[in-house]
């Protein structure tokens, strides 16, 4: 399986590449490559041009910036999973990225380009909505930031703009509360037919908010608002009923492996299964 | 537009003119021949043609030749010190831990990436780390007895390193 052919640039600088994004606008950007290049070689995708942006410094980094962590767009998921920063100030993102492929694929794979791929059962959306991270670009008009909640348009779609490259992810620190990612993977591919993401605050024995982002049910990931709004100020035991909202609203994918009801169904049963671990890791205010 | 390109390849720079959609591990096998690296699935998902770029296990089937430019790749055939296997392979040989040997330089160049992070893995660590290499024969577990016992000669190797020094 070989790619058809294309031209191959590879910028030494940010500003060279959003130069070469405007003269090329059919090209496409590589990052780790690890969901560009599989399409390319199955053809699927034939990109007349790719722009490397592996060779520019300093998108590769984790660091704490006080209020929150700031992620490079070139940050591998083993970077992201094994990061002793995020395990201590941010987890749900690590732990996600720990769950994704393989060592391999881990390895090589990006968080920037994972989000601008926008898989519908990628495993970062998730934490990524239920963390309101924010993903910052940048563009020959300047930086933007976008926030979580506003960056998944569709299946493979998000508000990214043809001329815009993602340079940054930003995650709010989640001391105190507990966070958790569950998914059940298939049992092939790794992708999560259905994940879901979230980060329970507790007060006393109350749980005080819950954010919950869920994966593969839908082609676009979502906040599961019905589960988190039937939570609010409630006891842990009022978590089994809440959970099943989790796919109200929404409409379930189908395909070969997951029917749309059984996708409704896991959506359910994940939903519960990270709350109720997340709220064991959550310490009372 | 072809480009000109240099990989470290086991300690050895190959210089060549490649087009851009040439895939590493065809770059490995065709033009610097080392044909221990195989070819499975192509797809990405089998672990076959796993090498460390840079130290770090990677599907080579899934790397263009050109994003390897100016980096270091280990293959299957850069691990033995001349007649000396690696531990890792001897692990392999005395453990069983293949069959029709396919998937073997890649399960070996991925328990090489486990090794390198984690001296003594659990069982559950090693079948997580193989979990991107895809063997028909074995059944796994003889790889994995492979790998611990890979993990116990480097282990008293560093040992006897570490008494020679004292």
């Amino acid at each position: 399986m070989i790619p058809a052919a294309f031209s191959y640039e590879s910028p030494r600088t940010l500003k060279e590449a959003l130069a070469l994004l405007e003269s090329n606008p059919n090209a496409k950007l590589l990052a780790g490559g690890h969901s560009l290049l599989p399409a390319m070689k199955l053809r699927l995708a034939t990109p007349p041009a790719l722009i490397d942006l592996g060779r520019i410094p300093d998108l590769n980094y984790i660091r704490d910036t006080g209020d929150h962590l700031a992620i490079g767009a070139l940050t591998p998921h083993a970077a992201v999973a094994s990061s002793e920063l995020l395990h201590r100030m941010s987890p749900l993102l690590a732990e996600a990225a720990d769950s994704i492929g393989d060592v391999q694929v881990r390895n090589r794979g990006t968080i920037g380009g994972s989000l601008a791929q926008a898989h519908p059962n990628a495993d970062y959306p998730a934490a990524i909505l239920a963390l309101d991270a924010e993903i910052v670009t940048l563009s020959r008009t300047g930086e933007h930031v976008i926030p979580a909640r506003e960056f998944f348009t569709g299946m493979f779609t998000t508000a990214l703009s043809a001329n815009e490259i993602i340079t940054e992810v930003r995650v709010p620190k989640t001391t105190g509360a507990g966070a958790a990612y569950k998914k059940f993977a298939h049992p092939a591919s790794g992708y999560a037919v259905v994940g879901v993401a979230t980060v329970v605050r507790k007060h006393g024995n109350a749980i005080e908010s819950a954010a919950i982002g869920i994966t593969g049910v839908s082609g676009t990931p979502y906040r599961a608002t019905a589960v988190e709004n039937a939570l609010r100020g409630k006891p842990a035991s009022a978590i089994a009923d809440a959970s099943r909202r989790a796919a109200d609203g929404i409409e379930a994918i189908g395909d070969t492996f997951a029917s749309p009801g059984y996708r409704r169904h896991l959506a359910m049963v994940f939903t519960r299964r990270a709350l109720e671990t997340a709220l064991a890791r959550a310490r009372a205010k | 537009m072809k480009k000109n390109i240099a990989i470290n390849i086991n300690g050895v720079e190959h210089r060549a003119q490649v087009e851009p959609r040439l895939l590493l591990v065809h770059f490995l096998r065709e033009v610097a021949g080392f044909t221990g690296t195989h070819i499975g699935c192509e797809t990405s998902l089998c672990g076959a043609c796993t090498v460390l770029l840079d130290g770090r296990a990677v599907k080579s089937c899934t790397v263009l030749a050109v994003q390897a430019d100016g980096r270091s790749v280990t293959t299957i055939e850069g691990l033995a010190q001349g007649n000396r296997l690696h531990a890792i392979q001897e692990g392999f040989w005395e453990e069983h831990g293949l069959q029709c040997g396919y998937c073997t330089p890649g399960m070996i160049m991925c328990a090489h990436d486990l090794l390198e992070r984690s001296a003594t893995p659990t069982e559950q660590e090693i079948r997580q780390a193989l979990d991107g290499n895809l063997c028909r024969c074995t059944g796994y577990q003889h790889i994995v007895n492979s790998v611990q016992a890979a993990a116990r000669k480097l282990g008293k190797r560093k040992a006897t390193r570490a008494v020679a020094a004292d």
